[in-house]
């Protein structure tokens, strides 16, 4: 008895076979189509959540950058270094090659401020002295504003014999970045543990889909069907959920940027800036789809896995 | 074609199917299978389609030895098995034609030659001009017909029937018959499983006889009387 040789179909069967497969699966989540649409809104917002959160910090530190840039430095003067000593030591810093600009705010200048914005009005005037030393504001030029370079200005003014303490106002940039690294790390752990969320949703959905379907793939396999032939059509179903699932979590963020960026913009102006508040690059906006089109494949290729295999025809 | 080597089938909490059975069936023959019910007709068949693997002895079909065939390879070996069941198993969420198409989108032919085949083998059991209907819309036997024309599409050389007729009437169980008897004449076997002994030996065929899972008659080889 001869045996048929197994028929290799040619590359163009093939890919017509994918893609049917991949349009009736997508016909097939069209036909229930709210349920389709909530499992999708699900992961979209599952997803959305650390998008977002990393759209917002990448924002922060472009905020954040450009303040470093301002760096400025307060010099805080001795006790006994009056305001005449104070006012001629600004007019010689004023020359000096790295820097742009002296303010002196002298002792009495900001006992006033404090009297009038503390509240502390009474316990000060109970003080027979000014407890307030002298304050030079300095700008350094723009090329001495990134960090390394205005520490050595610091440095520098730490040795005037006028100076008591010295003080770059980058200590707050710096603290911010660090809260930012520390939020980056956050929007990782939260990516994986969403992520493994997404996961289960398209496993538990696929494994409904694969309950619901029991009669055909038991007579899909009767006739002869490979397991591959039965895991296609939820592999691809897998993958839409994952693809529409990350278009929701685009669309999300999306919304929320655009009704966050004319408050964000008002805020700006208020500190006389023309920061503008960035949306979804394309580069994270391609991760976000595809990570989300393969988390769906991975999730119901679990699901396909476990379940498939435990259905046989009697 | 189909070659039973001392074969039994024992379920799991000792339930015997089958119970040493030798069997040899040649390619192109018509066979019944008949016996009370609980005799191992299902069984025996299951054994041939796979559906089932014995427990004891060697089962060869179309020159395989379906004890070492591996459970991957078991898909290629339903493709040369055409099966026909008592509740016809369609897919009540397709039309008719998609039905037919089956078995041969799951061997992965182009759409052209999947229209032509299974036009063919509609055409064959009378149901072409209900190619887009639902199976749900039609009779009994008419549904059975489709199971059929699903079973021979891709051209099997070996067909598996359990009770065809079981939930017909004696005038369409006979067309029936008579269909499978065309398949016959142009060269398929075919292994049918009945206990309508009156309609069986009309046919005028070999009949083999199960009792308990075990063979114990065959009218090739004497002259049965089993009613």
């Amino acid at each position: 008895m001869s045996r048929k040789p197994r028929i290799i179909f040619p590359v163009h069967i093939r890919l017509q076979r994918h893609a049917q497969v991949a349009l009736s699966s997508l016909g097939r989540l069209s036909r229930n189509a709210l349920s389709s649409l909530m499992t999708c809104a699900v992961i979209g917002i599952a997803l959305a959540l650390p998008v977002g959160l990393h759209v917002m910090l990448h924002n922060l530190q472009q905020v954040s950058g450009s303040w470093e840039s301002g760096a400025s430095i307060s010099v805080f003067l001795k006790q006994k270094v009056s305001e005449e000593q104070a006012a001629s030591l600004a007019e010689k810093l004023r020359k000096h090659q790295r820097i742009q600009e002296v303010q002196l705010i002298t002792r009495s200048d900001a006992l006033q401020e404090f009297q009038r914005q503390s509240g502390f009005a009474d316990a000060l005037q109970a003080l027979d002295y000014n407890p307030l030393p002298n304050l030079l504001f300095i700008q350094p030029k723009t090329d001495f504003t990134t960090a390394e370079k205005a520490q050595q200005l610091v440095q520098e003014l730490r040795l005037l014999p006028e100076a008591d303490i010295v003080q770059l106002d980058l200590q707050w940039v710096r603290r911010l970045q660090a809260i930012t690294i520390i939020a980056q790390r956050a929007v990782v752990v939260l990516t994986a543990l969403l992520s493994m969320a997404v996961l289960l949703i398209v496993g538990n959905t696929i494994r409904l889909e694969i309950q619901n379907r029991r009669t055909e793939i038991e007579i899909t396999k009767l006739i002869g069907a490979t397991n591959a032939f039965i895991r296609r059509p939820f592999l691809y179903t897998g993958f839409w959920y994952g693809l529409f699932g990350g278009l929701i979590a685009w669309s999300l963020v999306a919304l929320a940027i655009s009704l966050l960026s004319g408050p964000v913009a008002t805020l700006a102006q208020l500190y006389q800036s023309s920061f503008d508040l960035s949306n979804l690059d394309a580069t994270t906006a391609l991760i976000l789809l595809g990570g989300s089109s393969l988390l769906g494949l991975l999730g119901s290729w679990m699901a396909v896995g476990r379940h498939l295999s435990a259905i046989q025809p009697s | 074609m189909i070659h039973f080597d001392n074969v039994s089938k024992r379920y799991p909490g000792g339930h015997t199917g089958l119970s040493h059975v030798n069997l040899r069936i040649d390619a192109e023959e018509m066979v019944f299978l008949t016996g009370h019910s609980g005799a191992g007709k299902s069984t025996l068949l299951k054994l041939i389609g796979l559906l089932e693997r014995s427990s004891a002895g060697q089962v060869h079909v179309n020159g395989r030895n379906l004890t070492r065939l591996k459970n991957r390879q078991i898909p290629y070996h339903r493709r040369e098995v055409g099966m026909i069941f008592q509740d016809h198993r369609l897919l009540f969420d397709r039309t008719v034609f998609d039905n037919v198409a089956l078995p041969l989108v799951v061997s992965g032919l182009g759409h052209k030659e999947i229209g032509r085949r299974v036009r063919a083998a509609l055409d064959k059991v009378g149901l072409l001009h209900k190619e887009r209907a639902a199976p749900v819309t039609l009779s009994g036997g008419e549904q059975q017909r489709v199971g059929i024309a699903r079973a021979v599409v891709s051209k099997p050389p070996l067909v598996l029937a359990d009770e065809p007729t079981g939930n017909l009437d004696p005038e369409l169980s006979q067309e029936i018959m008579n269909l499978f008897s065309d398949f016959n004449r142009v060269g398929v076997t075919l292994l049918i499983a009945s206990h309508d002994i009156a309609l069986i030996r009309g046919m005028n065929k070999r009949i083999l006889t199960l009792s308990n899972g075990a063979l114990v008659a065959d009218s090739k080889t004497e002259t049965v009387d089993v009613t």
